[in-house]
């Protein structure tokens, strides 16, 4: 049974996550970190690493640190320092990285979440505030390799967790939650395939119940959260058949190839890295004082979870709807605009779950591309709530009529459309009689207990009125007429 | 010279003996190469680099917080704003090796 020699151990994760943050200009110095600009056109003598330039700190950057560190439950680190992390390469014009080493500006927060009903916690080493290098290029030309150095200096902060994830499962979760943290914090786009996020793993495995670590792999260039649970279900066979085969394993650095699925080990000739961490003596310490923790704090928007809490607690939506909606921060700002002005907040949910999201799927099109203002959403449904109209007309008939008129109200575009249902009881009422009076053999068999044929009645009755009659109404006479 | 004093000093706490190995170590860190006569002069100059740091454990420096910085300024910060920029043909204009977007350098293994 070779399967059993898997299901003796267990596979431990720590995961690190680079965050681009969304400033506008750089952690140190005044270029535009915005992305896809072209070659080499965001840069200033600082960025390129020329001498007698000096760093001064993006305000914003610490603003967004104390954010992340709020969401995560982090403790915030008063004094912050700076401090140069020296490397050799061509995408790093200065030498060095100017990094946090000993004073991270978040410690000991945890990220939450839920995977399969059951709510894991991950706890995060540090938070810590970096600049980004630029981009090396190596398959334009042949016999160079090109580098762009817009994105050197771009600010970022370094997630850094416990080893805390036990699965690839549990590792994309966390990353997931990670993403919608930073999105609804607005201070990250959280985008892993452009790179605005990133991930390496380190991962290794040991036996069930015991509790010393074996050497770790180190996995770098995984552009997608699949990418990231492939290569961690990778190493976790690869680790496991190496150490059965009496192999030892060794601390190394291993690049994941999404192609083959598999992970290499990238041993470069250059023996351990030294990175000789000193002081930025060019940065003077940034003292993030408790009025300041309290003034961010005072501005902090919904976080998921609470956002989800509230949906449940307060508008008494179901848990799906709930955590549909609060996953996305363009989703749930669209939908708080929404039943800022309806008390009908199930049917404001049934929109933008339903035909919204339909339409935005469709045309590929995010929620802040929609071309409906949420007081027209608004508008539906009080269309319904007042018996104009019903649900199935509104979404299929006037809702993408107004799509192309957004300039109209739902109210007008019923008008000419000729979709006012009426409720007028009367009118409807001498319907009933004429579909009731045209069948009798069937309303004997209902009578006799056929209960099904009600919805018979009530659309012979809708195709008298022309679908205009509303069918509460219709459904109230019938149910009147036959009883 | 100054860099390299850095790294030794650094070094020095941990191994303490000047040998070629060291001065090895070190070149290759900061990208150096060495002759053999040249290896010799700087050992003989960390050495005195060296001597010269001993006399710094003389110093009873017990409660004594390091000291990083030279003033006393804190919270020296930047308004998020876009300013400083420079052309791409400025940026370029020293580079060794370029052609019109980029830097160009020796190809490099993708780290």
């Amino acid at each position: 049974m070779s399967n059993d020699k898997y299901s003796k151990y267990e596979v431990i994760v720590g995961l690190e996550v680079h965050a681009q943050l969304s400033s506008n200009s750089k952690m140190y110095c005044g270029d535009s970190a915005e992305y896809g600009a072209a070659p080499n056109t965001q840069v200033s003598p600082l960025s390129l690493g020329h001498p007698g330039t000096l760093p001064v700190v993006n305000e914003k950057a610490i603003e967004y640190a104390v954010k992340i560190g709020l969401a995560t439950k982090s403790e915030i680190r008063e004094e912050n320092q700076f401090a140069r992390k020296n490397y050799f390469y061509a995408d790093l014009p200065k030498g060095y990285q100017i990094t946090q080493d000993k004073t991270p500006i978040c410690t000991n927060g945890v990220v939450e979440f839920e995977l399969e009903n059951e709510l894991k916690r991950v706890r995060l080493t540090r938070i810590h505030l970096e600049e980004d290098a630029g981009k090396s290029i190596h398959d334009i030309d042949p016999y160079f390799t090109l580098v762009d150095l817009n994105r050197a200096g771009v600010p970022l902060i370094e997630i850094v967790s416990e080893p805390d994830i036990r699965s690839g499962d549990e590792a994309m979760a966390y990353l997931n939650e990670v993403r919608k943290l930073v999105r609804h914090l607005e201070i990250c786009d959280g985008n892993m395939e452009e790179g605005s996020m990133r991930c390496d793993a380190n991962v290794s495995v040991r036996l069930k119940g015991t509790t010393a670590y074996n050497p770790r792999s180190e996995v770098k260039n995984m552009n997608s959260m699949r990418n990231v649970k492939r290569a961690i279900e990778f190493e976790f066979i690869r680790q496991i058949d190496a150490l059965e085969a009496g192999e030892k394993l060794v601390q190394e650095t291993r690049g994941f190839d999404a192609i083959k699925g598999i992970t290499l080990s990238q041993r470069s000739k250059e023996h351990a890295h030294d990175y000789r961490y000193f002081p930025e003596p060019d940065l003077p310490p940034v003292i993030v004082t408790q009025q300041y923790i309290e003034s961010i704090k005072a501005e902090m928007p919904k976080l998921p979870a609470e956002l989800k809490y509230e949906y449940i607690n307060k508008f008494g939506l179901p848990e799906y709807d709930a955590r549909l909606i609060s996953d996305d921060k363009a989703t749930s700002n669209y939908y708080n605009a929404i039943v800022e002005n309806t008390q009908n907040y199930k049917a404001a949910s049934n929109w933008l779950l339903g035909p919204i999201k339909n339409h935005l799927n469709a045309s590929g099109k995010d929620i802040n591309e929609f071309e409906l203002k949420p007081k027209a959403v608004v508008a539906l449904i009080a269309l319904i709530d007042e018996g104009k109209t019903n649900f199935s007309v509104a979404s299929a008939n006037i809702f993408p009529a107004l799509l192309l008129s957004p300039e109209k109200t739902p109210f007008e575009i019923a008008q000419a459309l000729n979709l006012i249902q009426n409720s007028d009881e009367d009118l409807i009422g001498g319907f009933v009689q004429q579909v009731l009076a045209a069948m009798p053999e069937k309303v004997a068999e209902y009578k006799a207990g056929k209960k099904g044929l009600l919805g018979l009645f009530v659309g012979e009755v809708m195709k008298l009125s022309k679908g205009k009659a509303d069918p509460k109404v219709v459904n109230k006479l019938i149910a009147e007429a036959l009883s | 010279m100054y860099y390299l004093s850095f790294l030794f000093l650094r070094e020095a706490k941990r191994i303490m003996k000047i040998d070629n190995a060291l001065v090895e170590r070190l070149a290759e860190l900061s990208k150096l190469e060495f002759e053999t006569e040249e290896k010799e002069r700087i050992k003989t100059d960390l050495q005195n680099i060296f001597n010269l740091v001993e006399k710094l454990n003389e110093v009873n420096v017990d409660g004594v917080e390091p000291l990083i910085y030279m003033s006393e300024e804190r919270n020296v910060l930047r308004k998020d704003v876009v300013q400083g920029e420079v052309p791409k043909v400025e940026a370029l204009l020293n580079a060794p090796q370029k052609d019109s977007d980029y830097f160009k350098v020796p190809k490099v293994i993708k780290k």
